[in-house]
């Protein structure tokens, strides 16, 4: 909302530094984002006080050597009025018509050597004011438009002023910064401040912080026409929607434009200026907050006089009838959701209530009569509807927000009041107030013991008390708990914690003390599965792998390129009903896929792709309310296993044994005894893809990617080029991670180290001819490793060879070559029996 | 006898002067000294000696070989000295030439983030506890003090899930009643964190998907002056030990009092800049005192216990302390992006 300072002034006195304004209220919870200064220092062109004052003008003649010149004398405080060339248009009208000063016309008037921008270059061009001769006679002043002065982009006359009453009493040679001067706040309006959507609900609040008096609007009305009892009746169906509907008639409104301060004030307010019927209606909801509408009253009395010839106009409002239809003044066609509520006549619909009139009701240029509303609604109500229908009207911002039905009538009288004055309406005798049940206003119990625990202020309860008085409550004071009534504009008050709240706004946040929790501490359990998911992240960074955080919303359709030949899994997914895009519809069951989407978008820049993300895959529970979350690790690898340097990059590709050195790795660190089999995915290549496999049970499945799955990945890599993926739960790997595990001992006493190269049949795993080694080693064998497999001709076809660098040790004493040859025989004779292995010499 | 002696030593010491390296050096020794060397084939000549001259001539054979080795050994070390001066100044390296480069892994910048507040929290007593980022519309509205319609809620875009009553999370505040139902009747300290979702156009500035770190602490006496003390000793551990901290009233539906926590922009010193919109202050968390209803919907009474709360975004702290422009980067994953860090 855009809050003009000057109109706050009407309200409350603002004399400190606008910085200081926008943090009193920023700190209260009335966020100011932008200042927009105009005129006065922080604009981008000031206002010379001496220079650009307010001139009287006394006189308008014609230029003697130009038709589209006038000379106007303008009296601007000095000992002589000033005569100015002007070729505004707005002034001709006054030419020939001699003094005409009573009639109060002012204007901006520049002096020579004020700083302007130019009325006749695009966009804001400063210039300074030279005198110099217009068509022989020597002008050294100008009136000013508002493109001059940088109010707006108007540069068709001059800014024309007729003083009035409510022009506050200014003199010829006033400094304009303090006629239009401004500083335009804008601030944001958060839902539980509704109250302040209004010059006089900021005012209110300025006034409340800074313990200043404020100064309510004038709310009496004159009213001086012809009753209008038995004119008007108003009724509704739904009290709940619409608990007040307040009527009122003017009769012989002119539709002229509005004054210049009011206009201005609209404007910069953010409200266009239309007439002065339409102004007043916004000028009133802007001002105190109530929205109100006009209808045409001769409209509506035509209506009437089909439905009751001899009878009053009836306004009802309702919901709407099955397949009911609205136009509203914007000349949209509605189709009414049930819950809209309408107002009414015996004959159709009107307008959408709260939100928007309609377009048949509404006032026309020829329109003399109105019928007033200022009415209230329920504020969940107008906001389910306007957002059903799109409509997002000034009137529904506030409604949708909550306006208290105490309002309704004195904006009607207020809006009344302005169109007698403003409009030279004349007010219908009596008000047609429809309120069935006016509420109670509410009384709120503080305890001060309560107040002070969830404060941490130490107030008495007079000083808690004296707070909330400030924000018009009226506040009794007893001897462990204060009585607050709420006032009559608030809808925002429910119990203790509130008054807590306003209490401590007042009081400052910034003044509450800052202090350390000295509640007792709860019990430290820490999160032990976070804290190994986090230690997980740091062997694979260790091992050179980048952690990546990816989105979890995707589609059926990607996550079916990783299983070829089929149309994806047969898990039910959580699916979203709004979704963004098709492309995250549906919350992931494959983290592997997420990661390789991440991998395929890297490999257009990346030689060297190293990946890995532990996140959370969803399955669609149909038993249970919730989806089942699962914590899975995914890992790919692919290119180049080295960063290509000056001195060229010789490491080769990454293959099957990086990842699965990797997962080693991870799994020593860990101290799980995982093994490895063969196995069959349909994400990965034959022959080269493993489940892991940890106490029997499976955890995962790692291996080169099936070359049709990262065919359909859209990767940017070689042809051939392998492409290393793994997936792992980690919800049945963490709960396997040994809290603590022994240590090895360091034997100070010498190994011995052969070698052992093993021919076996090809079909002969290396786990299984490792195993047998180290079973048959006993004790004494420290370490096997495994350094050479060869195929070829010197060993025979179907044959392999395994070399192992055996390490021999005992923990107590030095070994001799005896009986480290005594276990190298049990170990080949037991590989020859088992597996019918021969030595290679 | 003795003049070949003497010939000989003018003629090693001549010959050792023109020795340029350690190679020939040693041919000279060899020669000279060595096993076979001019000096021992004149010793196996002193006992075919006249013994009468036989003293004189070994003590100036002695003498000679020493001064032999002395002179070698001076040699020796000025040739070494020189050869290794030598090899020491052909082999100097540009020492302006990149080094060989290391494949590094890294963690994501959200998980580097996210381990500072945990770091910060845990020390104050604050554990970190996890909740679904699939929920009820009862855990992440209802229960939270938002009813239906309420225009809290339209500040929360949801995404709403084929089950009803069923959303993606929209904010981490989702698991404070999850986590006051796990603790009760214990007093609580967690933080959670976790990815949240919101149906907002993808931006610069917005992401349908973002992580949030929530806070939540419940007790008999926690009070708004314990909320300011804890949250401004995060802003100094997290941003620096000289930012200032301002609180803010703002509007949660689950907290009241609620306030906003601004601190003194560490980019521009509070002068004002482009990133603190030229107003010194930076918006970091939002936060409050618990909801009595939010209390009570945690089984918790409102008359005995009190409690605060706040959620931060560590996406926006990151990108305010590494100057990140696009909040994309974070889940776009780029390697160039992410390694960065
Ligand atoms: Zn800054």
């Amino acid at each position: 909302m855009q809050v003009p300072l000057s109109w706050l002034k009407d309200f409350v006195t603002i004399d400190r530094p606008v910085a200081e304004v926008d943090r009193i209220l920023t700190n209260a919870g009335l966020e100011v984002k932008t200042i927009e200064y105009i005129g006065i220092p922080g604009a981008d062109l000031v206002w010379d006080r001496d220079l650009i004052v307010l001139g009287h003008i006394l006189q308008v003649e014609q230029h003697p050597n130009a038709d589209k010149l006038v000379l106007a004398t303008v009296d601007y405080g000095a000992d002589a009025p000033e005569v100015v060339v002007t070729g505004a248009p707005n002034l001709f009208e006054f030419v020939g018509q001699g003094d005409i000063s009573s009639r109060g016309l002012y204007s901006p008037l520049a002096l020579e050597g004020a700083e302007l921008y130019d009325g006749h270059k695009d966009g804001r061009v400063k210039m300074k004011l030279k005198g110099r001769p217009l068509r022989g006679i020597h002008n050294r002043c100008m009136v000013c438009s508002e493109k001059e002065l940088g109010i707006s982009d108007e540069h068709e006359g001059i800014i024309l002023m007729v003083k009035d009453q409510w022009l506050p009493d200014y003199q010829a040679g006033t400094p304009m910064q303090d006629v239009l001067g401004d500083a335009v706040l804008e601030i944001d309006i958060i839902p539980n401040i509704a109250r302040c959507a209004s010059m006089l609900g900021v005012a209110r609040e300025y006034a409340a912080l800074t313990n200043q008096p404020l100064r309510l609007p004038d709310y009496h009305v004159v009213m001086d026409g012809p009753p209008v009892e038995g004119k008007v009746v108003i009724t509704t169906d739904k009290p709940e929607l619409n608990p007040r509907f307040v009527g009122m008639v003017i009769h012989n409104v002119r539709q002229i434009d509005s004054p210049y301060w009011m206009q201005y004030r609209l404007r910069l307010a953010g409200q266009r200026p239309i007439n002065v019927v339409v102004d007043i209606s916004n000028y009133v909801m802007l001002e105190m907050g109530q929205p109100n509408h006009t209808f045409d009253y001769d409209f509506l009395r035509q209506r009437a006089d089909q439905y009751a010839p001899d009878g009053p106009i009836h306004i009802h409002t309702r919901l709407p009838q099955p397949g009911e239809m609205l136009t509203t003044l914007d000349e949209k066609v509605h189709k009414l959701p049930p819950h809209a509520i309408l107002v009414t006549d015996p004959l159709s619909n009107l307008s959408l209530g709260g939100i928007m009139g309609g377009l048949d009701s509404e006032i026309k240029p020829e329109t003399q009569n109105v019928l007033l509303e200022a009415a209230a609604w329920n504020f969940i109500n107008i906001r389910r509807t306007a957002n059903a229908l799109g409509i997002h009207s000034d009137a529904a911002f506030r409604f949708s927000r909550g306006v208290h039905p105490s309002q309704a009538l004195l904006g009607a009288k207020r809006a009344a009041e302005l169109m007698r004055r403003l409009a030279g309406g004349t007010v219908a005798q009596g008000i047609v107030d429809y309120y069935p049940n006016p509420p109670q206003a509410a009384t709120v119990k503080l305890a001060y013991d309560y107040a002070r625990r969830l404060s941490g202020l130490d107030l008495s309860g007079e000083a808690m008390a004296d707070l909330l008085r400030r924000l018009e409550f009226a506040v009794t004071v007893h001897e462990d708990h204060l009585l607050a009534t709420v006032p009559d504009h608030r809808l925002d008050i429910e119990g203790p914690h509130d008054l807590v709240e306003e209490i401590c706004r007042v009081y400052g946040y910034d003044n509450i003390p800052n202090t350390i929790l000295s509640d007792p501490l709860p019990p430290q359990r820490g999160n032990p599965k976070l804290e190994q998911e986090e230690r997980i992240k740091d062997v694979l960074v260790q091992a050179g792998l980048q952690e990546l955080i990816t989105f979890r919303l995707t589609s059926p359709m990607y996550e079916a390129k990783l299983l070829p030949g089929s149309e994806g899994d047969a898990w039910p997914y959580v699916a979203l009903t709004n979704p963004n895009s098709a492309e995250r519809a549906v919350m992931r069951h494959s983290l592997l896929a997420s990661v390789l989407e991440i991998a395929a978008h890297n490999s257009r820049y990346q030689e060297r792709i190293a990946i890995f993300e532990i996140g959370p895959i969803f399955i669609e529970d149909e038993e249970e309310i919730l989806p089942t979350e699962q914590t899975r690790l995914s890992l790919a690898l692919t290119g180049q296993r080295g960063v290509p340097g000056w001195q060229g990059n010789n490491a080769g590709q990454y293959d099957f044994f990086d990842l699965k050195g990797i997962l080693e790795t991870l799994f020593g660190e860990l101290h799980v005894p995982v093994n490895y089999e063969a196995a069959q995915h349909p994400s990965y290549r034959p022959g080269r893809t493993a489940r892991l496999l940890l106490n029997g049970q499976q955890i995962g499945v790692m291996g080169e990617l099936h070359p049709l799955v990262t065919e359909r990945l859209d990767l940017h890599i070689e042809r051939d080029q392998p492409v290393l993926a793994a997936d792992i739960d980690l919800d049945a790997l963490i709960p396997h991670i040994p809290p603590y595990y022994q240590y090895a001992p360091i034997s100070p006493y010498p190994p011995i180290e052969e070698d052992l190269a093993v021919v076996v049949d090809v079909g002969i795993t290396a786990v299984t001819v490792e195993e047998i080694i180290r079973r048959a080693g006993g004790p004494l064998l420290k370490d096997v490793r495994l350094f050479d497999v060869y195929e070829g001709e010197q060993i025979g076809k179907g044959k392999r060879s395994l070399a192992y660098h055996l390490t021999f040790q005992a923990t107590d004493k030095t070994l001799n070559d005896k009986a480290v040859a005594k276990q190298r025989q049990r170990i080949i004779a037991t590989l020859a029996q088992r597996l019918n292995a021969r030595i290679r010499e | 006898m003795l003049e070949e002696l003497e010939t000989l030593y003018t003629e090693a010491l001549a010959k050792l002067e023109q020795v340029e390296n350690t190679a020939v050096l040693e041919t000279w020794y060899h020669d000279t000294l060595g096993r076979k060397g001019a000096v021992y084939l004149l010793t196996r000549q002193v006992g075919q000696m006249d013994p009468a001259i036989r003293p004189a001539f070994g003590k100036r054979l002695n003498e000679v070989k020493n001064d032999l080795q002395a002179a070698y050994d001076g040699r020796l070390a000025a040739l070494k000295t020189a050869e290794l001066e030598a090899a020491i100044a052909s082999s100097a390296l540009d020492v302006t030439l990149p080094g060989r480069p290391l494949p590094t892994g890294g963690l994501h910048i959200v998980t580097q983030t996210l381990r500072d507040i945990y770091r910060i929290f845990g020390d104050m007593g604050f554990q970190v506890y996890r909740s679904p980022d699939v929920e009820t519309d009862a855990y992440n509205f209802e229960l939270l003090n938002f009813p239906p319609h309420h225009p809290a809620r339209e500040m929360q875009d949801s995404f709403y899930t084929t089950k009803p009553d069923v959303i993606l999370r929209t904010h981490t505040s989702a698991g404070q009643i999850r986590a006051m139902q796990a603790y009760y009747p214990e007093p609580v300290r967690v933080i959670l964190p976790g990815m949240c979702y919101r149906n907002e156009q993808i931006t610069t500035r917005s992401s349908i998907q973002f992580t949030q770190v929530e806070g939540l602490a419940v007790g008999h006496n926690i009070s708004m002056a314990d909320l300011k003390g804890t949250l401004t000793e995060f802003a100094r551990r997290m941003f620096g030990a000289g930012r200032q901290t301002r609180f803010r009233a703002s509007y949660f539906p689950f907290t009241e009092p609620s306030a906003e926590m601004d601190i003194t922009c560490f980019l521009c010193e509070s002068k004002g800049c482009q990133v603190c919109k030229y107003t010194g202050w930076l918006e970091i968390l939002g936060s409050g005192m618990v909801h009595p209803t939010v209390l009570r919907n945690g089984g918790y009474d409102p008359g005995v216990y009190t409690g605060f709360a706040f959620g931060m975004g560590p996406e926006r702290i990151a990108m305010l302390k590494y100057g990140i422009d696009d909040i994309r980067q974070f889940w776009g994953n780029d390697l160039r992006f992410l390694q960065q860090f």
